[in-house]
């Protein structure tokens, strides 16, 4: 009894700390698979951990599109949909495409475990 | 040659306030910003954004805290040298010259960097043969526009800019205007007037399009672009323009020898200075351990930069330190009685 007990403890534990897995890639091919805290955005899990690629000069105010990365064709969908200060901020991006999200406007969840995101050749 | 007590790189906040805390300590300060006018990144990014985390000012915009800022140092008299770039930085002994873009050189003991996350550049056309006609037939400004009279004109982007001077060129010039994607963030009313000069035949709208190639020389002859359908477009055009905002690059700061951690400053946050005697950095282009990026940090930073200022730039005389509530020397220095 008492080691079922343990047992549902343990995995209730590892749920409550679980934390979404972001892929992060270069141009090059290079990737980095990172344990990124929910609730921080895609930027900020790049940032702590030194993935390189990802400037965000303005620090997340949606102010200078240089956390700039490309969605990975499936996730598009299922992100929540940019708003407009996002989408025109893209337009100044360096080479934006259709899958093209701003980092910073990324927020972790559930949900997004497993997200690939690639970023550009350079962000300005 | 202009001698200063203090040299302030970056107009922003965080360098506005700077002339603040180094006037009512009686120093002298010229200001230096590549920007055309006074703000920095409220200004630039922001001017329209409210800001909460002001002491004291629950809510103000970008463009309000440098309004408030410009009128706390108004009796100061300070020299703004706006539009130029500091590229050099050469020690004399216990002072520091400066030289700018257009050839100004500046001395003083004293240099405060508020460069916030460097200064303000054009963002420039992504296709990498744009760069060898740059400054013949692509440009990311319009000095002058007689320059573009009776000309083949391709315009790249969708906000402000982009629209505007489609609007004003195509009074004398057949203009192109291609954007990206269908919708334009510039202000409806100049969208409707373009969309009116397209039916007489003097504007034509390409989205959503994209830059695929530029033929030419010495000179652009025509530019291929192609739409998101696949279709692509070959375009006769002499000019070509692009208005994409503005980036940030740190520009030659990275280049003076100062102690760097990626793209920020490492600072003895006791005072601010850096690994050189009389060189500071202050506001979001610093680093230390802790550090915050938010004005009102910026503002305590050059609090402490300038007592250290003070002391290299008056060494014979001893600092004291003042309130403005009851010093009557920082009053008289802020005009007031």
């Amino acid at each position: 009894m008492f080691y079922i007990l343990a047992l549902f403890f343990y995995i209730l534990i590892l749920l409550l700390n679980f934390m979404p897995k972001i892929t992060y890639k270069d141009k090059s091919g290079n990737s980095k698979t990172l344990e990124v805290e929910k609730g921080l955005t895609v930027m900020e899990g790049a940032i702590q951990n030194n993935v390189p690629g990802i400037d965000a000069d303005c620090g997340g105010s949606m102010a200078c599109a240089t956390c700039h990365v490309y969605v990975e064709e499936k996730w598009l969908s299922k992100l929540p949909k940019a708003e407009e200060g996002e989408v025109d901020m893209i337009d100044m991006a360096f080479e934006p495409k259709k899958n093209s999200r701003l980092s910073c406007q990324l927020i972790v969840t559930d949900e997004m475990d497993g997200l690939e995101v690639t970023t550009p050749e350079k962000q300005s | 040659m202009e001698k200063t007590d203090v040299i302030i790189i970056g107009a922003g906040p965080v360098g506005l306030f700077a002339v603040h805390q180094l006037g009512i300590k009686g120093l002298k300060a010229v200001v230096i910003d590549n920007l055309d006018k006074a703000g920095g990144q409220c200004i630039e990014l922001y001017p329209d954004k409210p800001i909460y985390d002001i002491p004291a000012i629950p809510e103000c915009t970008g463009e309000e805290l440098t309004k408030k800022l410009l009128e706390q140092i108004k009796p100061f008299k300070t020299k703004f040298f706006l539009n130029e770039r500091v590229n050099e930085v050469n020690q004399d002994k216990e002072n520091w010259i400066i030289k700018t873009n257009k050839n100004n050189n500046f001395f003083a003991p004293n240099i405060i960097i508020a460069g916030g996350v460097g200064s303000f550049e054009p963002r420039k056309l992504s296709l990498k043969d744009a760069e060898k006609f740059e400054g013949t037939s692509v440009f990311y400004s319009v000095r002058n526009k007689e320059d573009f009279k009776s000309k083949n004109i391709s315009i790249f982007g969708g906000g402000d800019s982009a629209l505007d001077w489609t609007l004003e060129l195509s009074k004398f010039s057949k203009v192109n205007l291609i954007h990206r994607r269908d919708e334009f963030r510039g202000a409806p009313h100049t969208l409707s007037e373009i969309k009116k000069m397209e039916k007489e035949g003097k504007v034509s709208l390409k989205t959503p399009c994209q830059l695929e190639a530029i033929e030419g020389d010495k000179k652009i002859k025509s530019i291929t672009v192609k739409f998101e359908d696949g279709k692509i477009e070959k375009i006769d055009t002499d000019i070509v323009l692009g208005f994409f905002g503005l980036i940030m690059k740190l520009g030659p700061i990275a280049e003076w020898g100062l102690n760097m951690n990626k793209k920020t400053i490492q600072v003895n946050p006791e005072n601010f200075e850096t690994n050189k005697k009389g060189i500071f950095a202050v506001g979001d282009i610093c680093s230390y351990p802790g550090k915050l990026r938010l004005i009102l940090s910026g503002f305590h930073e050059v609090a402490l930069a300038s007592v250290e200022c003070f002391k290299r730039a008056r060494p014979n005389e001893k600092y004291k330190f003042e309130f403005t509530t009851s010093s009557t020397t920082i009053k008289s220095r802020l005009g007031k009685k």
